[in-house]
């Protein structure tokens, strides 16, 4: 469904991302992993054409991004950015609405289809009991999930999500991400959890040095070696019955800081 | 029913802007009363031949109805101007007096009037918009450069506003003698003494034109709520709403500037107080912005010819002492915020 083609990209004489090829297929949920400035804000920003690459094309069911208008490619492909804030009085409402604006033209009416479509999407996230409330009294997950019901009232095809679980409760994470995968979407998102990337992906691409190190189902990308040289942690990888892969990190039992003040304290 | 409140809104603003109207007409040194300036409208339009002073009906007709219809103009416009930089730029201080258009017009007038430019040919207007023009563009660009964030671009339009301004005390420093010095001043603080038909009938196509395509970009301004990016992926043309509506509103404000001097705070405070009351859908905040502008600046140029007997004090000044005190607020609002 979305084909990326060597992509490359770059800030003045910096690469963020080299050659990165990979292809969604309808209806798979894939994450998008690596570490912090890694590139995955980036390569979601290419995906969803609000960047033009410098190399190679992003395709959408076989045709380039530049060559589909705006307005309809915002009818098949919506984004939900990190943190994007307002500083007006406006209500949740008001935000989800935003999501019909692709489906609007200038003197197109507002129908009940939209309140409707509104209402459909702010109930998906849990919204609609807060629709009317004021964006400044929202919480961080209160807002991030206004922000999801936007994209999804801009009933899309394809949802691409940047670390769309920030500042959520572990239970909002969790119900959020399942939430998403009920939608019957096809979905990219960049996951900060690998375990909620395991959980969720249909497949995982990583994403190291601005480079694809990895795209593939859970099971074969999240190895202990994969983990150690791309993350720099040590952590053990289990599979449950399910086939469904858990990580658990590794730390060292005492930090050495930790370990010589106390002997220091000892010696007292 | 919130449909149904705007519209009722909108009727009364219109109301409001019609009696506005005929006061502004009516009040000076000979105040003259409404039915009188109603009929001389209609002497005029209808050749309803009523019979009035035909003093009275040319003092109505060819100073005070073209004056305060200029005043309705410039406030509508400039209010509008306020409402799109403000969304486009996300910076709830950017209005065109802040983004330097005024000093830039101030800078070609003087520049025409003092230092001659133009041999003659060019008159202080077309010298006002093009300094108008220059400036915004070079605010405009040095904010883009600076990375469009929205403190960068305050920044832009205060450096902007400071060279030119810079660049107009020069002028007037040096060439001016005590009687021109004076007259400029008057124009910088903002002057509908002037205003003849001529001047409404190229004002008011402008300002229909730019008010028409704001109007027709309403959800779209919408759509900025978020930031330009955010803007892009709902499906916005980014770069061709901000180069259709920065310059609508640019040639507005240009246009009205170059008329009747730089009037500050309208393109800020108007739409903020609008803001309060109506929200921020662009779809009722743009055509209540202009009507309120209008009516605000109508009132502006009673005061002004009203304050003191016999005298008018600049408009600008009007607009300042109410303007500046909501400016300040609007900053304590903002920090709390």
């Amino acid at each position: 469904m979305l084909t990326a083609e060597h992509l490359g990209w770059g800030l003045r004489d910096r690469a963020i991302l080299q050659d990165i090829s990979l292809t969604v297929q309808a209806g798979e949920f894939v994450g998008l992993i690596g570490p912090n400035g890694s590139g995955k804000s980036s390569l979601l920003a290419l995906l969803a054409g609000l960047r033009r690459p410098d190399h190679g094309t992003v395709r959408l069911d076989g045709t380039p991004l530049p060559a589909i208008p705006r307005r309809l490619l915002a009818q098949r492909l919506a984004l939900v950015e990190q943190q994007a804030q307002t500083q007006e009085r406006v209500t949740v409402r008001h935000v989800a609405g935003l999501g019909r604006t692709p489906h609007l033209g200038a003197f197109t009416p507002w129908s009940p289809q939209d309140t409707a479509c509104v209402d459909q999407a702010l109930a998906a996230v849990d919204l609609l009991d807060l629709a009317d409330r004021d964006w400044s009294g929202l919480s961080g997950g209160e807002r991030q999930r206004a922000h999801i019901a936007r994209a999804l009232a801009q009933q899309p095809e394809l949802l691409l999500l940047d670390e769309p679980t920030n500042h959520l409760d572990i239970a909002h994470q969790l119900g959020l991400l399942d939430l998403v995968r009920q939608q019957g979407l096809t979905v990219v998102a960049a996951l900060h959890d690998l375990n909620h990337a395991a959980l969720f992906c249909d497949r995982i691409a990583v994403l190291h040095h601005g480079r694809l190190d990895a795209f593939g189902p859970p099971a074969e990308i999240l190895t202990p070696d994969r983990l150690r040289r791309v993350f720099a942690v040590d952590a053990v990888v289990e599979t449950d019955a399910d086939g469904l892969c858990h990580i658990r990190y590794r730390v060292p039992r005492r930090p050495p800081m930790l370990a010589a003040a106390q002997k220091e304290l000892a010696r007292c | 029913m919130i449909r149904l409140r705007f519209s009722l809104a909108l009727l009364a603003g219109g109301l409001v802007l019609l009696a506005a109207l005929a006061i502004g007409a009516g009040v000076g040194e000979t105040a003259i009363p409404p039915d009188v300036v109603l009929k001389a409208v209609a002497n005029r339009l209808w050749v309803a031949g009523y019979p009035i002073d035909p003093i009275d009906e040319g003092v109505i007709w060819s100073y005070r109805l073209s004056r305060t219809l200029m005043a309705a103009c410039c406030g509508a416009g400039l209010a509008v101007s306020g409402v799109v930089l403000q969304s486009l730029l996300r910076n709830p201080l950017a209005d065109p007096y802040v983004m330097g258009i005024s000093a830039g017009a101030s800078t070609g007038a003087v520049a025409v009037a003092l230092l001659g430019l133009g041999g003659g040919v060019v008159s202080m207007s077309a010298g006002a918009l093009a300094g108008a023009l220059l400036a915004f563009g070079f605010v405009i660009l040095l904010a883009l450069k600076a990375g469009r964030s929205p403190v960068m671009v305050v920044l832009a339009g205060v450096a902007g506003s400071q060279l030119f301004n810079a660049i107009t005390s020069f002028v007037v420093a040096r060439s001016a003698n005590a009687e021109q010095a004076r007259g400029i001043l008057f124009w910088l603080l903002g002057n509908l003494s002037g205003v003849r038909w001529p001047d409404v009938g190229l004002a008011l196509p402008v300002l229909l034109v730019g008010m028409a395509l704001c109007l027709w970009h309403v959800r779209v301004l919408d759509a900025f709520l978020f930031g330009s990016s955010s803007a892009a992926a709902l499906g916005v043309s980014v770069r061709r709403v901000w180069v259709t509506l920065i310059g609508a509103s640019a040639v507005m404000t240009a246009v009205m500037v170059s008329m009747v001097g730089s009037i500050g705070f309208v393109g800020l405070v108007v739409p903020h107080a609008v803001r309060l009351v109506a929200g921020v859908s662009h779809g009722r905040l743009l055509p209540l912005s202009a009507l309120c502008g209008a009516v605000f600046l109508i009132i502006a140029d009673v005061v002004s010819r009203a304050l003191i007997t016999g005298q008018v004090v600049p408009i600008g000044v009007v607009t300042a002492l109410v303007g500046a005190p909501v400016f300040a607020l609007l900053l304590i609002r903002g920090r709390t915020a």
